[in-house]
This record gives structure tokens, sequence and C-alpha cells, in this order.
């Protein structure tokens, strides 16, 4: 009964926050100057009186702001998130379609940046002042520090003059039409380089992390205890030390799910990537405002997710969280 | 007969030298004669928002929707005009109403005959909503005595209605897909499943990234298209584009004026060039002035800055050589342009004379006033460079000029719109016909709050006439006379000191035959565009 109430006030948590981003976003997009009816006249080289006023009592923009927020939440609430203005296609769908490509691209990249950057953690942590070490810190720290656009672009310029070896844009070659394993082969092809440059911020991190809570756990006393039982080294690092070690790693994971959402915004940016972030980011520039919110609303959800996943995972990790 | 025979040897050598040159023309013949098949990728930085060309102007849409439909009449690169849909047309000698006889042969992609009704109701959509409403704006009616004839009725003569008839401009719709009572501006069919009466027919539109069109067997120009496909790819990158040229992916590249990139790929041996396509569209680069707002009211004023810039430098260091000096509204390229224009040569003296002499004085800082610059953003070359040079120019002549950016289109646009502005730099196209696209600029009737109207509120009574009397001038060279008088008066009153052509190049692999090199370039059929 108790689990089902925390479970209940939990997810009530949860939506009260989703409907508060949806406010706020709704809010915020506002704040840009301009609005989409001029950016449809842009694509248009022109536009008339009647037509212009005809869009924008459309798009209900001729609506003062609250009345236009009401009208909106109401329709979310339905499960509407109505038609893209640029397109005049329903944004579900213009979301549906760049899912998988954006999703795509964030699970792998954070499966480099935690697989890689533990890995590179315990290497580092076994010998902490050894030459491997700095080097591993050295790595992380310019990995950490650079912006994942300047990386992502520096990699561009690498790959699309100097060494032309991979592809820098799209997800897919444009004449290829293959089927099966031909057109899954080229769409990883494509992601090397994108999914590269968004892991690297968090491999940094991940490594530093996985690093020092292992440097904490190694000197913990039942550590000692496991060698002096004269497990092998190999045993103590990995069954013993890398599990508790992990605990941290996995919280930051989980808390930093939406800033691998957000860093995918440049990446896709940057590398033509067909996914949610340049939607966003396109129709940011578009005033396209149904779709930058629907885009907005639905990575809230993600996110809101993501966080309730971790502290699932949590458990699963840490019996003793299992109360 | 001996008398020939010291000519035999020298006949067979000019036979068999004739014999040769056949060989060498049936050789250059066969190299040049299309041959079908083969994938297009042509490469955009815009992506369009639908297909349908009859309710949404600009290039982006253009380009597809030129494949997808047919229109009455199609131009050579000469701006004379051409059979396409309509086999023969007659424009009657009043001007009040054109006449096409349609092609028999025409059908829809879903297999419907083409015919009048068609017709009609394409012109009649887009003379309600077309955004270019001067276009049509005489058209009464269409009537249709019979399926293949349709008479476009006119209130007035109306010249600029065979220019109107464009592939752009005058997509022909299937009415039986379209005239189902929704709204035609949202329609579903401009997106998805379009079915079209062009040589290309829709297989996918996927918004911000491609359109893929294939051949249309049954199109009504016999063997026509040669390509198998068109695969329009989408990426907000221009460099990525150029990238994508050099690499192969692309092989066609419209619309593209970043010098840095036109010089690369210039000198790829994979690649070729052409300035040629661009002179329906009519881009060009400008600096408008708000003359609602002191000092830009003052004429002398407007003059003094426009003789301290030096366009010969914009085009030659900013745009390397790739632009050229526009010196009036109207393109050179165009057959209404005159050279008869009031110009203005660089000349520091002189324009700081005409500031003093508008009582415009420099203060102890050697300041006469000060004045904000917007620009488009976007195409920096183009625009914000310009607008940082017209800034140091203007400090020489003791004007400061403080340079706004703006974060993207929509910024620019809500200012503009706003008239809330000094000077800006803008990129506004011709679109072929001054009723179409140049009018809007200069009446004082379309002062309004909207950008690419006349925002810079000039009133010229005199202006407003001559353009009225020039769209209903059916004579060709009274016409022309008309809009030379009017391009003096406006480079004399000097609303906007124009710049440069903006210089869109179309860049092609060599691998490619008949490029679209006609009045309306890439926004116009490649039904004739092959792989060699």
């Amino acid at each position: 009964m108790d689990n089902l109430l925390a479970l209940l006030r939990k997810a009530c948590h949860a939506a009260l926050l989703t409907l508060a981003v949806v406010v706020l976003n709704f809010l915020l997009i506002r704040l840009a100057p301009g609005d989409p009816v001029e950016t449809i006249a842009g694509s248009m080289g022109g536009i008339t009186d009647e037509l212009r006023a005809q869009l924008r009592s459309q798009y209900g923009l001729d609506q003062p702001l609250p009345v236009q927020l009401a009208t909106y939440v109401k329709h979310v609430l339905h499960g509407d998130l109505g038609y893209s203005y640029f397109f005049n296609l329903p944004v579900s769908g213009l979301i549906a379609e760049r899912v998988p490509a954006t999703l795509l691209l964030v699970l792998a990249s954070v499966a480099v940046a935690f697989v890689l950057g533990t890995a590179l953690g315990v290497l580092a942590s076994r010998k902490p002042h050894g030459p491997l070490s700095q080097a591993i810190t050295v790595l992380s720290m310019t990995g950490h520090a650079a912006p994942v656009f300047w990386s992502g672009m520096m990699l561009v310029i690498l790959f699309a003059s100097v060494w032309p070896i991979l592809p820098v844009s799209d997800m897919h070659s444009m004449t290829s039409d293959g089927q099966g394993l031909a057109a899954v082969l080229d769409v990883a092809w494509h992601m090397v380089l994108p999914t590269f440059t968004l892991s690297l911020v968090y491999l940094a991190q991940y490594s530093r992390l996985s690093r020092a809570s292992m440097l904490e756990v190694l000197g913990s006393d039942y550590i000692r205890t496991a060698r002096a039982k004269g497990l092998s080294e190999h045993h103590v690092l990995y069954r013993h030390a890398l599990r508790n070690a992990l605990l941290p790693v996995v919280t930051v994971l989980g808390l930093q799910f939406g800033n691998v959402v957000a860093g995918a915004i440049l990446v896709e940016t940057v590398f033509n990537w067909p996914g949610l972030g340049r939607l966003a980011f396109d129709s940011i520039l578009r005033r396209d405002y149904p779709t930058v919110l629907g885009v907005l609303l639905f990575s809230a959800i993600v996110v809101v997710l993501m966080n309730q996943l971790t502290d699932a995972l949590y458990r699963l990790i840490d019996p003793r969280i299992r109360a | 007969m001996t008398g020939f025979a010291p000519f035999l040897p020298r006949l067979r050598h000019a036979l068999m030298a004739c014999a040769l040159s056949a060989v060498a023309v049936c050789q250059a013949v066969a190299a040049d004669t299309p041959k079908p098949g083969g994938t297009l990728v042509i490469g955009t930085t815009q992506s369009p928002r639908h297909l349908n060309g009859a309710v949404q102007s600009g290039i982006a849409t253009a380009v597809p929707s030129t494949q997808l439909f047919a229109s009455p009449l199609r131009f050579d690169d000469k701006w004379n005009p051409q059979p396409y849909l309509a086999e023969s047309w007659k424009l009657a000698e009043d001007g009040k109403s054109l006449t096409l006889n349609l092609r028999h042969n025409a059908v829809f992609h879903d297999g419907k005959p083409i015919t009048s009704e068609d017709v009609a109701f394409s012109i009649m959509t887009i003379k309600a909503k077309h955004p270019f409403q001067s276009m049509l704006a005489p058209v009464e009616k269409v009537d249709t005595p019979d399926a293949y004839t349709a008479v476009i009725r006119m209130s007035q003569p109306h010249p600029a209605i065979l220019l109107a008839m464009s592939p752009a401009l005058c997509p022909i719709l299937p009415k039986h897909i379209y005239g189902d009572g929704r709204e035609i501006t949202t329609h579903p069919a401009n997106s998805a499943g379009v079915v079209g009466s062009g040589p290309f027919r829709f297989a996918e539109f996927v918004p911000g990234q491609r359109i893929v069109l294939t051949r249309f067997d049954k199109f009504f120009l016999p063997g026509k298209p040669y390509l198998d496909k068109i695969v329009i790819t989408v990426n907000p990158d221009a460099q990525s584009l150029a990238l994508g040229m050099e690499r192969g992916d692309i092989q066609l590249l419209p619309y593209e004026s970043v010098s840095t990139d036109l010089k690369r790929l210039q000198n790829n041996p994979n690649l070729t060039l052409t300035r040629k396509g661009y002179e329906g569209v009519g881009a060009l680069n400008w600096l408008a002035f708000n003359l609602d707002r002191k000092p830009l009211s003052d004429v002398r004023v407007r003059h003094a800055i426009a003789s301290a810039i030096d366009r010969n430098f914009i085009v030659k260091a900013l745009h390397s050589g790739f632009s050229q000096v526009a010196d009036g509204p109207i393109v050179s390229s165009s057959p209404f342009a005159t050279t008869d224009l009031h110009r203005y040569p660089y000349d520091l003296k002189q324009a700081e004379q005409w500031l003093d002499e508008a009582g415009y004085k420099r203060n102890a800082g050697g300041e006469r006033m000060t004045l904000t610059i917007d620009y488009l953003p976007g195409t920096d070359e183009q625009q914000k460079n310009v607008a940082e040079y017209i800034r140091t120019q203007m400090k020489k002549i003791g004007v400061t000029v403080q340079v706004r950016a703006s974060a993207d289109f929509a910024s620019w646009a809500k200012r503009i719109s706003a008239h809330d502005f000094d000077m800006t730099m803008d990129n506004v196209f011709n679109w072929g016909d001054p009723v179409i696209g140049v009018a809007r600029t200069y009446m004082s009737t379309n002062i309004k709050p909207v950008v690419w109207t006349n925002t810079q509120s000039y009133r010229n009574p005199k202006v407003d006439e001559l353009l009225n009397t020039a769209a209903g001038t059916l004579d060709a060279t009274k016409r022309r006379a008309y809009y030379a008088t009017f391009q003096k008066i406006v480079t004399d009153d000097l609303p906007i000191f124009y710049i440069n052509t903006t210089p869109y190049h179309t860049v092609a692999s060599k691998k490619l035959g008949n490029l679209p090199t006609t009045i309306w370039g890439p926004a116009s059929p490649l039904d004739e565009v092959y792989f060699k």
C-alpha cells in the first residue's frame, strides 16, 4: 500500500513537472522576436496583407497570449500536439519521423561513453599516478572542456578534407535505396562521427568519475578482506570493487540524460543528422511554435521517464536500496 | 577530261576530309545525344513548406513544383515563350484575352486527362491564393469553350500574363483532387501523394530532409524526361552541400552564391559552373533607406551615402568578382532594363559636400549624424559583410553607423515589417516581369507592415502613374519606355541604393548534359537534363 502511494506521488510529481515544462516553454518561445507568419512570408518571397491576416487568424496568433496558452494546454491534455505552422503537417507525425534517428544517436553515444569511460576510469585507477592515468586525465579534460559543436566541426574538417574516409553529414547515402544489411551498414557508417562527438563530453566525465569512485572503493576494508582471502586481482577489481564504484556513475548517467539530448541538438545540426534536435533547431528559426513545443514536451517526458528508470536501475545494482 | 587529272588527288583528299569530318560530327552528335536513365541528386539549403507552387511561391517550392506540375508555357534563355502544356497560344489584339490551345495527349499522374477545366481551376486558384497578387490581378475569368481550349479574360490589357504562364508561376493542378472543397493552402495533397501534370511524379517528401521524384512514363512530351529519378536533399549548411558536390554525392547545386565555395568548386575538374538561369528571378542585393525618418528623408543625404560606397570594392574584394554591380531597380539581364540611369560614382569629397549642403555639418567630434543599418541574416557575404563595409565607409564622411545584427530571419523581418529601421541591406527578386517583382517595392499604395513591400515609405505620384500605365501597355516598345523613365526617376530619388546582382550560380557535375539555363533555370522542368 505504501509502495503504491509512493508510486502515485511520484507519478503526480512527474505530471506536474511536465505541465510546468509545457507552460514555461510556451512562454519562453514567445520571447523570440518575430512570428511564424514572417518566416512563411520569407519562404514565399513576399506575402499579401490578406494572406498574412488569414494565416494569423488560422494559427490563433491574433488572440491574446493567455487564450493561446489555454487553448494549447487543452489540446495537449487531449493528446493533440497540433499542426506545424510551417509544414501544415501534424506535429506528432513530424516527431515520430525523427525519434528513431535521435534515439539511435543518443543511446549509442551514452553506451559508448559509459562503457569506454568506465573502462578508462578503471584502467586509470589501477595506477593512479602512472603515465596511463595521466594520459587518460588529459584526454578526459580536453574532451570535457571542448564544446560539442567545436569538436564536431573539427572532426568534420578532419574527415571531410584532410582524411576523407568517413561521411560527415546525413544519416544515409543520398543515392542509397538499399535494404537490409546494406542499409544498416550505411547508417552505422554515417553514425561513427556524430556518436563519437556526442559521447566525447560524457566519456570524459564518466572516466573521471569512475576513476575517483574506484580509488575510493579500492581503499575500503572489504576490498582488503577480499584480497586477504586470496581472490585474484581480476576478481577483486571487477566483482567487488567495480560494482560498488558504478553507483555514482549510474546516477550521473541518469541525471545527465537530459544533457545528452540537449547535446544532440548541436551534434545533429553539425552533422545534418535528421533527428529531433535538428527539427527543434530549424523550427525555432521558423518560429514554428507547435513543433518546437512538441519536441520540447517529448524530450521532457523522455527525461522524466529516464530519471524514473535510473531509480529502478539503482535498486538493481545496489541491493541495499531495495527496501 | 585530262584537265581534271591534277585535281583528282586533291578531290580525293577533300572527299576524305569530308568523310572524316562527317565521322567526327557523328561522334560528336553521339556524345551529345541525350541518354535516358540515372538518378540526379540536387542539393538545397532551404526546405520547402510543401510542393504546391500554386499557393506557395519561393524557390524552395518552385524547384520540386516545376517538376511535378506542368504549366501552359515555358521560356527559353532569351525570354521567348515556348509551347509546353499549351501547344499554341494567342494574345488578343486588345490584350484583354489569352487563348491557350492545350495538348490532347496530356494526362495527370493518376492517368486522368488534363483539360481546360483544370487550367481554369488552376488559374483562378492562383489568382485567389498565390502571394504575388499583381501577377493575375486583372484576370476576371477563364472560359472553356471546349476540353482543350482555355481563354483567360482580363479587365484590362495585361502583357505580363505571358510570363505569368511560366512553370514556377502557373502550375496546372488536377481539379478532381484540389477542387474537393477543402482549403487549398493547407490541402493534404500539397505534401503527400501529390498528383501532378509534369515530367516527374511524386515518390516521397520528408519535411526538412528530402524530396524524391520519379520519371512519369506518360509525360506529354515524347521521350522525356531523360532522368529516372530526382532526389532533392536538404542541408541547411551550404558548405556541406559544396562538400557533397566535391565528393560527387550531389550532382546539381543551384542558387549557390558564396564566393569561397564557388571558387573552390570552380577549380574542381569534375564540376562546371554557370551563372545562366537566374535572369528570371533577377535577384538584387541592395541598401534600402527608410524615407520616413530624418535625415534619410533628405535626398541629398541618400545621394551622399551612395557616393561614399565603392561598389567595385564590394564586387571585387567582398564577392571575389562573382557578382556584378547593379545600377537600377531592374536587373541588367531583363529586357526591361535601361542603361540611362542616375549613377553615383565613388567620390568621398562629393559625398561630404552634399552632406554639408544638406546642413549636416561635422560637429566638434567630426560626426555629422548617427544611423543604424540592418541586414538579412544567413548570407553573410552578400549582406553582413556589405553592411560592415558600409559602416567603415560612412565613418570616412562623418556618419556613424551602428550595425544591428538579427539572430535569424524572423527577427529581421519583425523590424523591417514594423518599419523600425534607418537603413537595411536586403535581397529582393524581380520575378521576371516588373509587374510581379519590381512595382511592389515602389508603389505608394503598397506601403505595408510586411517585408518586401514598399517598407521604404517611398512616395512619388509620377512613379505610381508610370508603373500603373506600363502594367497595362501592350506595345512592347512603349512599355519599355515607361519602365525606362521609371528607372531613371527611381535612381534619382534613390529610396534604394542598388549594390549588386546576387551571384547565383548553378554548379553541376560535368557528367550532366542540358543544364537548366533558361531564364528560370532550376525553377523550371528538368525534363531535358541527362547523364552523359
